[in-house]
């Protein structure tokens, strides 16, 4: 099973990312199966958030949070800490939305790219990015999920800084 | 067709395919998410429904009870306190026969006051009258919501039934669902015709008194009613699998239990995570299985002593406890073994309350607990490095 953790803060999209990644896993496949679920609770803006995808190739019935992550995926730079390194497998990796470098973990500008597009948050760009380092999912999934569980005037925008994320990461 | 959908969305989808007639509700977290997605399709015409917003949990019941009684299909959701608000006419439905549909999203109860998923609430409320039935994931949830009318409102049944959903866990969690046709719903489920309504050509008492001469006769009947329920549970699930292609397995659902003799008796979302364990253990040598309980009322008594019958010990996990006792579903297990003369030694494992995750390792922890013999209750977690 591969596992993501998602780290955001309430109103950033980290659960809208966890659920575009495993909408997007499953998408016209009928041997791939994805679960993704917030970390439960009250939803307030700007407090720390957690969201967790889980993808398989038969159907994923642990519905418990996450303890190993393949990826942890961090929106927000303030939110990183070295201990998250004990929520990895091992070959796990972080990476994280920031201007400036972070030793242990893969760090990428995704504000730049967000603010290209008029986006008020990075959410779609750091799928893109995970989409572009790992070989999860092809990008015309990921284009059909933002189609399928965005809403329609947002959903052009975030194609294209998804797309133009998947392409940094080849450059 | 296949989406990407919560427990919710699942849910909201079945009830429209099941087209209820009055929907009457009060929004209540961890359930809100299913009452706006009616609303949103009574709004968009995708439903034809009249969508009452009441002004409180015991109101949407006694609604949904109005409507049933004036011979429509009638639907309500609720959570938690909600449920316990809705306490009172539970029994007026179940009682007057009106076959409602209810989801309940399992919920911690106050207090401390928690917004979490467990069992506690719609425990608490199995003598009330209702079919009680328990989903473990997005897809039984959705097919639960368009069988359950099939069931309530069969005429030997004629009861209320209550779908449960794990709160958060179940609720909330994303995954692929298959929503069926609206054609293969209607051939399923036709619509809902009547005599227990009111017909001003043909009128009759309704929602009566009955004196101690009578009323033992309703209450016997009402029993036998919920008791016929298991075989029409069984023949809906057949007449399912023939337009729908998935299969249900009735009152419980068993895992490699033919040669278990270690055997966890659970319910809900965390069946999964229980046969994947069992998986596990069994590659070690153990002989472990599980037996995930789908209907709480009518009580699968039959089929549980008849698996239990020679295995070396189980566990009934549960998230739920009636204080002073143990858990209210270890206390049905064992006495559907005494009632069948069957000796087998149960530990009860009380997990999961107000929310608390259930890992893979709590899980292997009791499989090893009741091999080597433990308490005869157990909290998960209690004792442990963080608590008392």
């Amino acid at each position: 099973m591969f596992e993501v953790i998602w780290l955001g803060r309430g109103g950033q999209g980290a659960f809208t990312a966890a659920k575009l990644l495993g909408a997007a896993y499953t998408i016209g496949d009928n041997v791939k199966y994805a679960l993704s679920f917030p970390s439960f609770g009250p939803e307030r803006r700007g407090a720390p958030v957690r969201a967790f995808t889980k993808l398989d190739e038969k159907p994923v019935v642990d519905r418990s949070q996450t303890e190993k992550a393949d990826y942890i995926v961090i929106l927000d730079d303030t939110l990183y800490s070295p201990q998250l390194v004990k929520l990895l497998k091992d070959k796990g990796k972080i990476i994280v939305n920031s201007k400036t470098e972070i030793i242990g973990a893969i760090t990428f500008d995704a504000e730049k790219i967000a603010g290209e597009f008029r986006l008020p948050t990075v959410n779609t760009v750091m799928l893109g990015f995970l989409v572009g380092l790992s070989d999860l999912i092809k990008n015309e999934n990921a284009i059909e999920a933002i189609k399928g569980y965005m809403p329609l005037k947002i959903q052009e925008s975030n194609v294209n800084a998804l797309l133009k994320a998947v392409e940094e990461v080849a450059q | 067709m296949k989406k990407f959908l919560s427990g919710n969305e699942a849910f909201a989808e079945g009830i429209r395919l099941a087209n209820p007639q009055v929907i009457s509700a009060y929004p209540i977290t961890p359930q809100t998410i299913v009452v706006e997605r009616l609303s949103e399709m009574v709004e968009d015409g995708s439903l034809k429904a009249e969508y009452v917003h009441v002004e409180s949990e015991h109101s949407a019941l006694s609604c949904a009870i109005g409507a049933s009684a004036a011979g429509s299909r009638a639907f309500t959701a609720t959570s938690s306190q909600g449920l316990l608000y809705m306490a009172e006419c539970l029994y007026y439905a179940a009682g007057g026969r009106f076959p409602i549909v209810m989801m309940n999203a399992d919920r911690s109860t106050a207090l401390p006051w928690n917004i979490y998923g467990d069992q506690r609430d719609s425990l608490s409320q199995l003598d009330s009258g209702w079919i009680q039935v328990y989903a473990e994931n997005a897809q039984e949830a959705l097919d639960l919501a368009i069988m359950s009318y099939k069931i309530a409102e069969n005429k030997e049944v004629s009861t209320p039934l209550m779908v449960n959903l794990d709160g958060f866990v179940l609720t909330h969690t994303y995954e692929t669902v298959d929503i069926p046709e609206q054609n293969q719903a209607d051939r399923f489920l036709p619509p809902y015709v009547t005599d227990n309504c009111v017909d001003f050509d043909k009128p009759k008492n309704m929602a009566f008194s009955a004196g101690p001469d009578t009323n033992y006769i309703f209450k016997y009947k009402e029993h036998n009613g919920i008791l016929m329920a298991k075989s029409v549970i069984n023949d809906s699930e057949k007449e399912f699998e023939e337009i729908f292609g998935r299969k249900y397995t009735g009152l419980t659902e068993n895992y490699r239990t033919d040669d278990a003799e270690y055997i966890i008796v659970t319910l809900g979302s965390i069946a999964g995570l229980c046969r994947e364990t069992a998986d596990k253990l069994r590659e070690s040598g153990i002989k472990a299985g599980v037996i995930r309980i789908r209907y709480m009322r009518p009580f699968p008594n039959e089929e549980i002593s008849d698996v239990l019958n020679g295995a070396k010990a189980y566990a009934v996990l549960e998230k739920d406890i009636s204080f002073g006792n143990e858990g209210t579903v270890f206390t049905n297990v064992n006495s559907a073994l005494k009632k069948a003369g069957v000796n087998v030694k149960g530990y009860n494992f009380i997990g999961g309350l107000g929310g608390r995750n259930i890992s893979a390792g709590d899980i292997e922890k009791i499989y090893s607990d009741i091999i080597k013999g433990t308490e005869n209750v157990s909290f998960i977690g209690i004792g442990g490095e963080d608590n008392g």
